[in-house]
């Protein structure tokens, strides 16, 4: 039965492996994201990916002179699938965290916004520290810096994870958490659209400890060349203006 | 109510269209499940009734593995421990990306878990063959492997049709799982289609309004498949 | 004497041994065990390779806290579902049309679906209706996800049980309600005294089915935010990117089944050690 399976799993494989070894010259890159990030990446009703986060990695391949092909994943496994060379690089709001510098390399941040709580209003929320939260339901996206924060030091309140960041609005405007910690700046376009009901509340977080040092892009440990590549090209767009136009093209202050 | 209805619809405005794109994927992954999952469970049916004691462990331990296991759990290590072992065996050789895909996964593990519940229907059936049948056809010269094509197995599907047909059933409501790992069958595009238009009821009871008219046909259809194989049996009265 | 001596046969040497030949099937048997105990080896070496002290005892808590929440979630939704079956099973086999469509229809749509859908469609959908449930009262109760999934799972444990007491009792010969009824005893004192008991008995096998495989479909409340043992998993894989913690879970599943599982046939043949099977 085992023979019979490897020997499937081998033969399948092979009829289904993606081909293309990917020089180390870095002509053709591949990029990861999520999708379902709002304004940084989403799809959009043609069912393309949009937004800053893809901006931003086709400006730098623009820099690069490179092909980039762009595969959208979903986020608890984006780690997992750079590790196994589904994509070469993550372009997709992730912060860089030292937990996660165990498993893989960044390059420089290419933004930096901070987390902030919303809450229904009128909720009567308004001190959120641990002991203001005491006892209350708390929402984030799992594999997070938001979730691993709520986790480490919300240890007297309930901590709901989600698959994704939609999923927590959607049940913060239900009525089942009585608050959410995420990205100050996805929310805020949340609060815009379908989440009138809500509100910011606290102060930002942005302690380098839990939240990192910003979003960068998240590299292989051994693609060392990459790294150095996108660095400059980052270093280029932000000095040719490139990336003050993408960013005045989504967000009406700097995200830097 | 009726407009309703009308997200229904075929085309960019309705998700008829990607609902029914995703019964496609149902369907299609609970048959191209099925021939693996039968062949598997008749081979370790055969090792279960087998008079060699180490086959008899063996395919002992692969279905308490399999039947022990959640189906989910099933699914995600097949599809995430495949991918990993699938990229270390090709790492010895090639750079490039191997990618488990979503239907294959499902397949597999979908799979896996159905044979070893049939080989437990496959293993009583063959208890339900007279010990005698086989015996005669070798006594008559045929070859094990002809006496178990000719006498045997013709019989088997008469006996293993009604433990079958409750599986092939139990194997369309799990292709549902396959919703976690990205693949888009119709519990996924249902979700999709919540997620835009938060519409929970509505779409959820349309879907497993979908699930259930697939139970009925493939009843039906079992059914006649059933009556068939046993046309030649005596009713007792 | 001499005529009765006895002749001693000398001592011989035992017959031989029964030779076991090298056939085909016993190759692959041979194989195909070597290839289960090299598995065996590979998951222990890989449990023991990525064994991480500080990882393991910061995340073992919260699987243990995962495992109570499953076992909650399947004791309470058989014992529910169990009280809820037998009305039902009842309402099956009833002689009004109405009652035995109404029951034939609940039990069609309960196993005809996946009960991942059963399970979206109400936490969800309660989701939906979040004013009218408030103004019911009942919002308390579908707030919690944990809730949520329980009422999925009772209503479809419900369906299943109603049909495994169903076929149970229809299996008790109709002759002993017959004797019953002759004797004078009421309907109602029939079936707690004479029917059920038996019925009980035979329904044990199929019992301990469901409950397996309500242990095994618990895993999908992990998808509606329910920390079971499936989402502490997920939760520490997230963390960590560590495969084994899957295989630690498959472990842990596999143990509770396979314990239940042997329980259950011992406590079955020891309550049916009377009935001539």
């Amino acid at each position: 039965m085992i023979n019979f399976k490897n020997l499937a799993f081998v033969a399948l494989a092979t009829a289904i492996m993606s081909s293309g070894a990917f020089a180390a010259d870095w002509t053709k890159i591949r990029v990861g994201t999520e999708g379902a990030y709002k304004p940084f990446n989403f799809i959009d009703a043609n069912g393309e990916l949009q937004g800053f986060d893809v901006e931003i990695a086709k400006a730098l391949c623009a820099e690069m002179k490179a092909d980039c092909t762009l595969v959208a994943q979903d986020w608890d496994g984006i780690i997992p699938a750079l590790l196994a060379k589904k994509y070469d690089v993550i372009i997709a709001s992730m912060s860089i965290t030292e937990e996660r510098m165990k498993t893989v390399d960044f390059t420089d941040k290419y933004y930096n916004t901070p987390a902030r709580f919303v809450a229904k209003k009128g909720g009567g929320i308004s001190d959120t520290t641990p002991a203001g939260l005491k006892g209350k339901t708390l929402g984030a996206q799992s594999s997070t810096t938001h979730s691993s924060y709520l986790e480490d030091n919300y240890k007297d309140s309930t901590v709901k994870l989600y698959a994704t960041q939609d999923e927590a609005n959607a049940d913060l405007a239900a009525g089942r958490l009585d608050a959410v910690l995420a990205d100050s700046v996805v929310i805020l376009d949340w609060l815009g659209g379908d989440g009138s009901c809500c509100e910011h509340v606290g102060e930002t977080f942005n302690e380098p400890k839990w939240f990192g040092l910003g979003a960068g892009m998240a590299i292989r440990k051994e693609d060392g060349e990459l790294k150095e590549k996108l660095n400059t090209a980052l270093a280029a767009i932000l000095e040719n203006g490139t990336y003050k136009k993408i960013n005045d093209k989504f967000f009406p202050f700097p995200v830097y | 109510m009726m407009d309703l209805i009308a997200q229904l619809a075929w085309g960019p405005t309705g998700w008829g269209d990607e609902l029914a794109a995703g019964t496609m994927v149902t369907v299609s992954l609970a048959l191209a499940t099925l021939p693996f999952g039968l062949a598997i469970g008749l081979l370790v049916a055969l090792g279960k009734t087998s008079s060699e004691k180490t086959l008899q462990t063996a395919a002992n331990i692969y279905t308490t593995i399999f039947r022990g296991l959640p189906e989910l759990l099933t699914l995600l290590i097949v599809y995430y421990g495949g991918q990993i072992v699938l990229q270390r065996i090709f790492a010895l050789f090639t750079d490039a990306y191997v990618e488990v895909n979503g239907f294959v996964a499902g397949m597999v593990a979908l799979g896996l878990v159905f044979s070893a519940f049939s080989s437990e229907v496959f293993a009583s059936a063959f208890k339900g063959i007279p010990a005698g049948q086989p015996e005669a056809a070798l006594a008559l010269g045929l070859t094990r492997w002809q006496a178990l094509r000719l006498v045997t197995l013709p019989q088997l599907i008469r006996l293993s049709i009604g433990g079958l047909s409750n599986l092939w059933l139990i194997l369309l409501k799990e292709t549902s799982l396959v919703s976690v790992i990205a693949l888009n069958d119709l519990l996924r595009n249902t979700n999709v289609a919540v997620g835009f238009t938060k519409q929970p009821l509505f779409f959820y009871s349309v879907a497993l309004l979908i699930y259930l008219v697939l139970s009925l046909i493939s009843a039906k259809g079992l059914g006649t498949i059933e009556n068939h194989v046993k046309r030649g049996e005596q009713r007792v009265a | 004497m001499s005529e009765t001596a006895v002749r001693i046969i000398e001592a011989q040497s035992p017959p031989p041994g029964v030779v076991r030949k090298w056939t085909v099937s016993r190759i692959a048997g041979t194989a195909l065990c070597g290839v289960w105990i090299a598995i065996g080896i590979g998951l222990v070496w890989s449990l023991y390779g990525a064994f991480d002290p500080d990882v393991f005892f910061k995340y073992m808590p919260r699987m243990a806290e995962g495992l109570l929440v499953t076992t909650k979630l399947v004791v309470f939704s058989i014992f529910f579902g169990g009280l809820l079956a037998i009305p039902l099973a009842l309402a099956r086999m009833s002689t009004s049309v109405v009652v035995r469509g109404f029951a034939f229809a609940y039990v069609y749509i309960f196993r005809g679906t996946p009960i991942l859908g059963q399970m979206f469609l109400l936490y969800y959908g309660a989701g939906q209706f979040v004013d009218e449930l408030i103004t019911l009262n009942l919002w308390w109760f579908f707030r919690e996800a944990y809730n949520c999934v329980l009422l999925t799972f009772v209503l479809n444990t419900t369906a299943y049980q109603a049909e495994i007491y169903k076929t149970a009792i229809e299996s008790i010969p109709r002759g002993q309600r017959e004797a019953a009824e002759t004797l004078g005893l009421k309907k109602g004192l029939t079936f707690w005294k004479i029917t059920f008991p038996q019925a009980m008995i035979t329904a044990l096998r199929p019992l301990g089915n469901e409950i397996i495989l309500m242990i095994k479909a618990s895993a999908v409340a992990s998808l509606v935010t329910v920390f079971d043992l499936m989402g502490a998993t997920k939760l520490a894989f997230s963390r960590t990117f560590d495969f084994n913690v899957y295989l630690w879970a498959a472990i842990l599943y596999f143990t509770i089944v396979e314990v239940l599982r042997r329980t259950w046939d011992w406590v079955e043949t020891r309550l049916t050690r009377h009935l001539v099977r």
